[in-house]
């Protein structure tokens, strides 16, 4: 294996994150904040994905990583092994996406931000509401299978499915697919000119997206070993959006820096619940102001020459966002 | 059910005026302002501040925060909406976003985070009018209702700054070469807006409790509102308000008070799929098919 920059700079990244539990001390608190953090990247990465690829925005996608959550929950619950329960999660989220996915078919823009506002809104009350299935307000237990019933083990795996989540939805991006869906962004017209089937193309972006948003979701619910209807408001959903805001739209990377960060802010701001709010709001408006392609670009900036630069541009260009736009004018 | 009907009504006035101000601010500045509920929320907490801390008299207090959410409106264009008014559409919505962040999370440090009880405006028993009780507050919400939407309706057909709005919200480009400020125009219509959420803020404050997430609701069932006149038609925007409000209720009463926010989801989805135009919108501006 070649190994470049890049390549060398992800290993170190994966090697420091191997050695994490021991840095820290296996200290619980610092161990949740690691895999807080995962969570939010998968959930950002899957977010990055449909809006900053695909240009289709989604301000709930909190109700995806309710339902990836509630699955693991139940099936659990069940006795179905994690390896069934786990993918299931991802599975029922991407149903979930299908009831936006074919009114997003139709939609462009802040028509879809509101219909996304709505589902996410809806999961909730749907789990609070049907008790038989999930009990409620109290919600449910989540048990961990016998292997990662240790913090360690679990907290391996969890690194494993986020190394993982994030090589595929690279590999997604650079794919067919992946410049389909930002042909799509850039202009419907274009890429329906082109032959790229829109609707089928929106429809996919948003299951994929859902599919690992939801199993980020069965991961957190794991970890913690609880579901409830409390667990993800929508105020999460709007999280996930500044994540990939703050980070960079349209980059891998990006969405993992904005979850650091993300997760990172209340650790230091957590004696006031309000001020971790207040800080992330003005993080997200100044770096608009001033960096709006996201922290990620500090990087690019520094880290590439000539020709990867001009591959990346073409790959990860300042989203334009065209499909965001209210109307096209074409 | 005629009651459940009326009551309906009633709420669907407040969320008619929440939609009023979303869908103002949208036609002249092409933002969807998802920080809207949330201006409404602090005015209505500085209104109680003035009403239980400073002790002034309810209307007067109502006034002064009426005063205050123009001014938080007039702030938050002058310093980030301005801004980000050539920015892509994505990044002015996640600008709003962040305000609903900053506002929330200010509201919380300042006043805290326990639900207080809201005063109404005209305490008493409820009245028998026609076989349907209604309380006098309910009264107040929607006379207030009626005349705010008059002098709307007036402020936007005959005078100056509402034509300059009208303009505005058709041809940015074109009203700026006729001489119109168009600054000054998208900073009204946002002042106008936060009024809007505000006065809705303070109705719904004494029928919910005053807390931090109280116009969450409101705003959700406000976009719905929205949606369903088109969100680009004043008028449907009442109208949607008060269909909204009456399904509501009926949904509450017949199904489930939990769910109401459900079915209303459902009604909105479906509302985009038969008619994406709205029920008066018959324009192509609303939603471009391709």
């Amino acid at each position: 294996m070649k190994l470049d920059g890049k390549k060398l700079g992800t290993l170190l990244i994966i090697a420091v994150c191997a050695a994490y539990p021991y840095l820290t001390g296996q200290s619980g608190y610092y161990m949740t904040l690691f895999v807080t953090t995962c969570v939010f990247a998968m959930a950002a990465m899957a977010l990055n994905l449909l809006t900053g690829y695909g240009g289709q925005i989604s301000v709930g996608h909190a109700g995806f990583l309710m339902a990836g959550g509630y699955t693991v929950g139940l099936l659990g619950k069940a006795g179905f092994p994690l390896w069934i329960a786990l993918p299931a999660a991802g599975v029922v989220a991407a149903l979930f996406s299908l009831i936006i996915g074919l009114a997003a078919v139709r939609l462009t823009g802040h028509f879809l931000a509101v219909t996304t506002l709505g589902f996410g809104l809806s999961v909730p009350l749907i789990a609070l509401k049907w008790e038989s299935l999930t009990n409620g307000y109290s919600g449910i237990a989540v048990l961990r299978p016998d292997m990662l019933s240790s913090d360690l083990n679990m907290f391996y795996f969890v690194l494993l499915v986020t190394i993982l989540t994030a090589w595929i939805l690279s590999n997604i991006v650079k794919s067919g697919m992946g410049r389909a869906f930002v042909a799509i962004r850039e202009s419907e017209v274009a890429a329906q000119a082109s032959g790229i089937p829109v609707a089928f193309y929106k429809t996919v972006m948003f299951a994929i997206s859902a599919f690992f948003t939801g199993i980020a979701g069965g991961i957190n619910a794991l970890w913690i070993g609880f579901i409830s209807p409390s667990d993800y408001s929508i105020v999460h959903s709007l999280f996930l959006l500044a994540i990939i805001v703050v980070g960079g739209l349209a980059s891998i990377p990006g969405a993992i820096i904005g979850a650091v960060i993300y997760s990172v802010i209340p650790h230091f701001t957590d004696s006031f619940i309000g001020i971790t709010n207040m800080v992330i709001g003005v993080a997200v408006i100044l770096i608009i102001f001033y960096r709006s392609e996201g922290l990620v670009s500090i990087f690019r900036g520094v880290r590439l020459g000539g020709a990867k630069t001009a591959r990346l541009e073409a790959e990860g260009t300042p989203p334009k966002l065209g499909g965001v736009g209210k109307h096209d004018q074409v | 059910m005629m009651q459940v009907i009326v009551s309906g009504l009633i709420v669907g006035c407040v969320y008619g005026l929440a939609a009023l101000g979303l869908v103002l601010i949208y036609k002249t500045t092409d933002v969807i302002n998802f920080a809207h509920g949330e201006i409404g929320m602090v005015s209505t907490y500085v209104s109680f501040f003035l009403l239980s801390a400073a002790g002034l008299h309810y209307g007067l207090s109502f006034f002064l925060a009426l005063i205050f959410s123009a001014l938080l409106g007039m702030l938050i264009y002058l310093v980030v909406m301005k801004r980000v008014q050539q920015a892509p559409h994505l990044h002015q919505m996640v600008v709003t976003l962040a305000l609903f962040l900053i506002l929330n999370g200010a509201a919380g440090f300042i006043w805290g985070h326990h639900p207080t009880d809201y005063p109404e405006a005209i305490k008493g028993a409820p009245l028998k009018i026609g076989g349907v009780y209604v309380t006098p507050h309910e009264i107040f919400v929607a006379c207030l209702t009626l005349i705010l939407m008059g002098a709307f309706f007036v402020l936007f057909r005959y005078t100056r700054i509402g034509l300059a709005m009208q303009a505005a919200s058709q041809d940015g480009t074109a009203a700026r070469l006729m001489g119109i400020k168009v600054t000054q125009v998208n900073m009204m219509s946002w002042m106008i807006g936060a009024v809007l959420g505000a006065v809705a803020g303070v109705l719904t404050a004494p029928l919910v409790l005053l807390s931090l997430n109280m116009m969450m609701t409101i705003l959700i069932m406000a976009f719905a509102a929205a949606v369903l006149g088109g969100f680009v038609s004043l008028v449907g925007a009442v109208v949607g308000g008060l269909i909204i409000g009456v399904f509501e209720n009926l949904i509450s009463f017949y199904i489930a008070p939990e769910l109401k926010l459900v079915y209303t989801f459902a009604l909105i989805v479906l509302m985009l799929y038969i008619r994406p135009q709205g029920i008066l919108g018959g324009g192509k501006k609303a939603v471009k098919k391709v």
